[in-house]
């Protein structure tokens, strides 16, 4: 017997506010963590784990032109268990994905070492992508305070 | 100690004198001092101990200058090295035509400058031999100040000397330029009316804003400076700091930069060189 | 294109060795203006790629982000002698390439 009219609409008016409010869901868990659309980007929509993942970088950095930035993957580096790819994150900069590296097997060691520039004080986010598809995160908070003098040459 | 401590022990003593009327043994004793201690307090002396920049910046700038590899640098010096056997001008002639190999005929050179030019009675510095050179010897077109060229080349002759100790000498043909250098060197400028000295002989060691001021030689020059994002020159250097007290910058190559060159390298003395170095 | 490659002077055949490069560019990112107040248009070297005796180990893709002379340390396992060679490409379609012999002992 079908449900009584009230009690169908009831039900249809239940389900249409809990899909409008989704996007309001989801919106303020986005704002809670600024790099959650970015995250998005990188993996498709993948879950990311935090862990195995370290960014090392100084905590007070002398220029925001130029910072040290390695990170490092635990993993075997085998046939069967390797890194694809990491992904370095900012999060200020106006263009936030800020590189990406491609390894594999023949890598040896799942560490890249280079040097970044960072728009301010600031976290920088690294996903790892394994052989397996799964993703895993790491990350680091930099300081970056202005040079005392103005340089104008 | 400073100047400002100097000249408050000599009043304190005069006054003293004057006071007890110079009868006890200790006044007859501090008279000649008297007399002497203002010729003494008039010339400032270098930074006691002498200390390079690389010692007021981080451990991660350190390892960088330290690293050969790290230090990008030794990108412009490559450079140098291959400029330096690049022919060139009218008669494509290298630097190495004539100077042969820069590890032996470079080495100990730009310890020596900036120095009075043989052949006129100016003061030149390295890069200004290198253009000099470019010119008459070359017949070639010159670099220019702070081009990707001569910052190369002077980067190369200048790490020839590296590990070699500051050595210039003042004598009866640059002591007006060196005295220029000092004037210069104490003189208030700018908007801020901050002088040389306020920051790099008095308070070196004390913070500015997130940094630590040096005692402001120019050992490591031309340096990387990562501010810059790239390589640049001593007297880059000089308009960087006269930029950040709002005073005019004269360009590169300027005679007043090479007198206040001398007189920055006189203070140095002894120190040894570091370029290419890395600094903020 | 300036360019330096560093890796070490031998290997031991099966162990793992640092790579590392460091290319003189400005890593232009098109956020500046000159004197004259026009915007400095953006040019980065956007893709590197490493070939050890010919077969890819390592890629990157850059951006602005990295600071200009972009330097970059990674590893490889040592198998044969040989070259490891490096290629990139700039927003402006300049190319460049630099490459460094290892000698793997055993």
């Amino acid at each position: 017997m079908k449900a009584p009219l009230r009690r169908r609409f009831i039900s249809v008016l239940a389900a249409m506010t809990a899909m409008a409010a989704l996007p309001w869901v989801r919106a303020a868990r986005a704002q809670s963590d600024p790099f959650a659309a970015l995250v998005l980007q990188v993996t498709g929509g993948a879950p990311v784990r935090a862990g195995r993942v370290t960014v090392d970088t100084p905590r007070l950095a002398d220029n925001g032109h130029s910072v040290l930035l390695k990170v490092s993957v635990e993993c075997a580096m085998t046939a069967a268990d390797y890194v694809r790819s990491i992904t370095l994150l900012s999060g200020r900069n106006p263009r936030p994905i800020m590189a990406t590296f491609h390894l594999g097997p023949k890598a040896g060691r799942a560490e890249v070492t280079t040097r970044v520039r960072l728009n301010g004080t600031q976290r920088v986010l690294a996903i790892a992508r394994l052989a397996d598809g799964t993703y895993w995160s790491g990350d680091a908070e930099v300081e970056v305070t202005e040079s005392a003098c103005l340089d104008a040459t | 100690m400073t100047e400002g401590s100097l000249a408050r022990g000599f009043f304190r003593l005069a006054r003293g004198v004057i006071l007890t009327g110079c009868k006890s043994r200790l006044c007859v004793l501090a008279l000649p001092l008297l007399i002497a201690w203002p010729a003494a307090a008039a010339e400032p002396q270098p930074p006691v101990p002498l200390k390079s920049g690389i010692e007021f910046v981080s451990a991660d700038i350190r390892a960088m200058q330290a690293d050969d590899f790290a230090n990008p640098g030794m990108l412009w010096v490559t450079r140098g090295e291959m400029l330096w056997r690049e022919p060139a001008g009218r008669d494509g002639k290298s630097c190495a035509g004539c100077h042969g190999d820069a590890k032996t005929s470079m080495q100990g050179v730009a310890a020596r400058y900036p120095l009075i030019d043989a052949g006129g009675a100016r003061l030149i510095d390295v890069e200004g031999r290198i253009e000099q050179c470019r010119e008459r010897r070359q017949q070639a077109a010159p670099f220019k100040r702070e081009s990707p060229e001569l910052l190369a080349l002077s980067a190369y002759v200048a790490q020839q000397s590296r590990g070699m100790p500051v050595n210039v000498v003042i004598d009866w043909q640059n002591r007006h330029n060196f005295e220029a250098g000092r004037a210069l060197y104490y003189r208030r400028m700018g908007q801020m009316n901050v002088s040389c000295a306020q920051c790099h002989q008095e308070n070196w060691g004390r913070k500015l804003g997130p940094e630590t001021l040096s005692q402001g030689h120019g050992v490591a020059y031309p340096a990387y400076r990562l501010e810059w994002q790239s390589m640049g020159s001593l007297h880059r250097r000089f308009r960087s700091c006269l930029s950040g007290v709002r005073a005019e910058m004269p360009p590169q190559g300027a005679a007043e930069f090479l007198d206040l060159e001398l007189y920055m390298a006189w203070r140095a003395n002894g120190l040894p060189i570091e370029t290419p170095g890395v600094r903020r | 294109m300036v360019a330096r490659v560093h890796v070490p002077a031998s290997v031991k055949r099966g162990a793992v060795f640092e790579v590392r490069i460091n290319i003189q560019h400005p890593m232009e990112t098109g956020f500046r203006y000159d004197n004259s107040g026009r915007p400095i248009p953006k040019n980065v070297i956007n893709s590197l790629v490493a070939r050890y005796n010919g077969v890819e180990i390592f890629r990157a893709e850059l951006g602005s982000g990295i600071a200009a002379n972009p330097y970059v340390q990674f590893y490889a396992i040592a198998e044969a002698s040989g070259e490891i060679e490096f290629s990139w490409v700039d927003d402006a379609g300049q190319r460049g390439s630099e490459r460094a012999s290892v000698a793997v002992a055993g």
